[in-house]
């Protein structure tokens, strides 16, 4: 359950851009997680309610944008799409991939008043 | 709880250090002030904290030319009697602390200390991997010398580990034939983030049906890169070939250092 770790270094940024900003509320978080990250979306929003009581993002919304995979395939010399690691390439069935695109687990945006 | 890493949790999870409390951060409150609604781009990586603190360990390790190995598995697979061995074995040639990571007991500290190895515990409370944090306060309280390797054992847990850089040099992955051999695909997030797989326990190979080849191939499938070593720490076999891998490492780490030293010098 790293989602909870997660969940409160998230809560962890929200604070410091409340002091800097000064805003008292969040109203909706978005967060944009890769579908290649070690992730679950699930798991994360319901850690989400639990590490936002008593802080500035108590009842906001989680909104989560999912990154598409993306890896470069040494054999097609070109980036493919790839929905899980240890998938091969969907052009040529090599599994000599380097993943590209679709591991974040970033904070995109914060809506406040 | 610090919201920000973990530690000085108040609902009993709290990190600890060979039994004492982590030191936690100060809270601060800050006083609201009204306004309209508007967007903030953060665009900010979730782990950066922790990938700030990482960078310090790395800098540390690199100050103190010490290698560093974030040794990960899931329970099982023999990895502390293999740290035990290697560290018995290596000490002669170099130096070799440990830290050791479990969510409680300290057993397997004591287990090195006994062997007479510098070694320090981290209790992790309910929490499921160690973090950068957690191995910056941990280095306050070992005592490493310079120019040798300092392994990390993690929680045994094939999942969380792998979003957590520590500031090591290489995360090598343990798995013993008594497993799976499609575990690397079930859990391709840690072969992905190891650089070395260590087939562990391959004097069982005549009693259990696994198929070597089929591991390797899985492991290859996940991360096309990772080197891969057989070897049982019961027999011994195979284990020069990992003591070389280490000794390697800590060949780079020093020679990096003495390069750095000499341009220094050169420089006046």
């Amino acid at each position: 359950m790293h989602e909870m770790s997660l969940t409160r270094s998230m809560v962890g940024i929200i604070e410091g851009q409340a002091a800097t900003h000064g805003f008292q509320r969040v109203s909706r978080v978005r967060l944009e997680i890769g579908e290649l990250s070690c992730v679950d979306p699930e798991a994360l929003t319901f850690c989400f309610d639990a590490a936002t009581r008593d802080t500035v993002a108590e009842g906001a919304t989680l909104a989560i944008l999912t990154v598409p995979g993306q890896a470069w395939c040494r054999d097609c010399d070109m980036a493919v799409p790839i929905g899980q690691r240890g998938e091969p390439c969907p052009r040529c069935g090599d599994y000599r991939l380097q993943i590209r695109a679709g591991d974040e687990i970033r904070i995109k945006d914060l809506e406040v008043d | 709880m610090c919201v920000t890493c973990g530690c000085g949790d108040a609902t009993g999870q709290a990190t600890t250090i060979d039994g004492r409390a982590m030191a936690g951060h100060h809270h601060h409150h800050h006083p609201e002030t009204p306004g309209d609604t508007r967007l903030i781009r953060l665009e900010q990586d979730l782990l950066g904290k922790n990938n700030t603190l990482a960078a310090a360990n790395r800098r540390l390790f690199r100050d103190r030319e010490t290698f560093v190995v974030n040794l990960v598995s899931s329970p099982g697979s023999g990895k502390t009697s293999l740290l035990v061995r290697t560290a018995e074995d290596l000490k002669a040639r170099f130096p070799v602390a440990v830290i050791e990571g479990d969510q409680q007991t300290s057993l397997d500290a004591q287990r090195l200390r006994d062997a007479g190895v510098p070694a320090v515990q981290i209790n992790t409370g309910r929490v499921c991997h160690l973090d950068a944090h957690m191995i910056g306060h941990a280095v306050e309280d070992l005592d490493f010398s310079s120019r040798g390797v300092l392994f990390i054992e993690n929680v045994g847990n094939l999942v969380c580990p792998a979003e957590f850089d520590l500031g090591e040099d290489h995360k090598v992955v343990v798995m013993s034939v008594t497993e799976g051999e499609d575990k690397p695909l079930k859990y391709p997030h840690m072969f992905a983030a190891a650089d070395l797989m260590l087939l562990n326990k391959i004097d069982l190979l005549p009693h259990v049906s696994f198929d070597v080849e089929r591991c390797t191939e899985s492991a290859r499938r996940a991360n096309p890169d990772i080197d891969v070593i057989e070897l049982s720490a019961t027999t011994g076999a195979g284990l020069p070939r990992w003591y070389d891998w280490i000794a390697r490492g800590v060949g780079r780490v020093t020679a990096a250092s003495d390069q750095e030293d000499s341009v220094l010098h050169a420089d006046g």
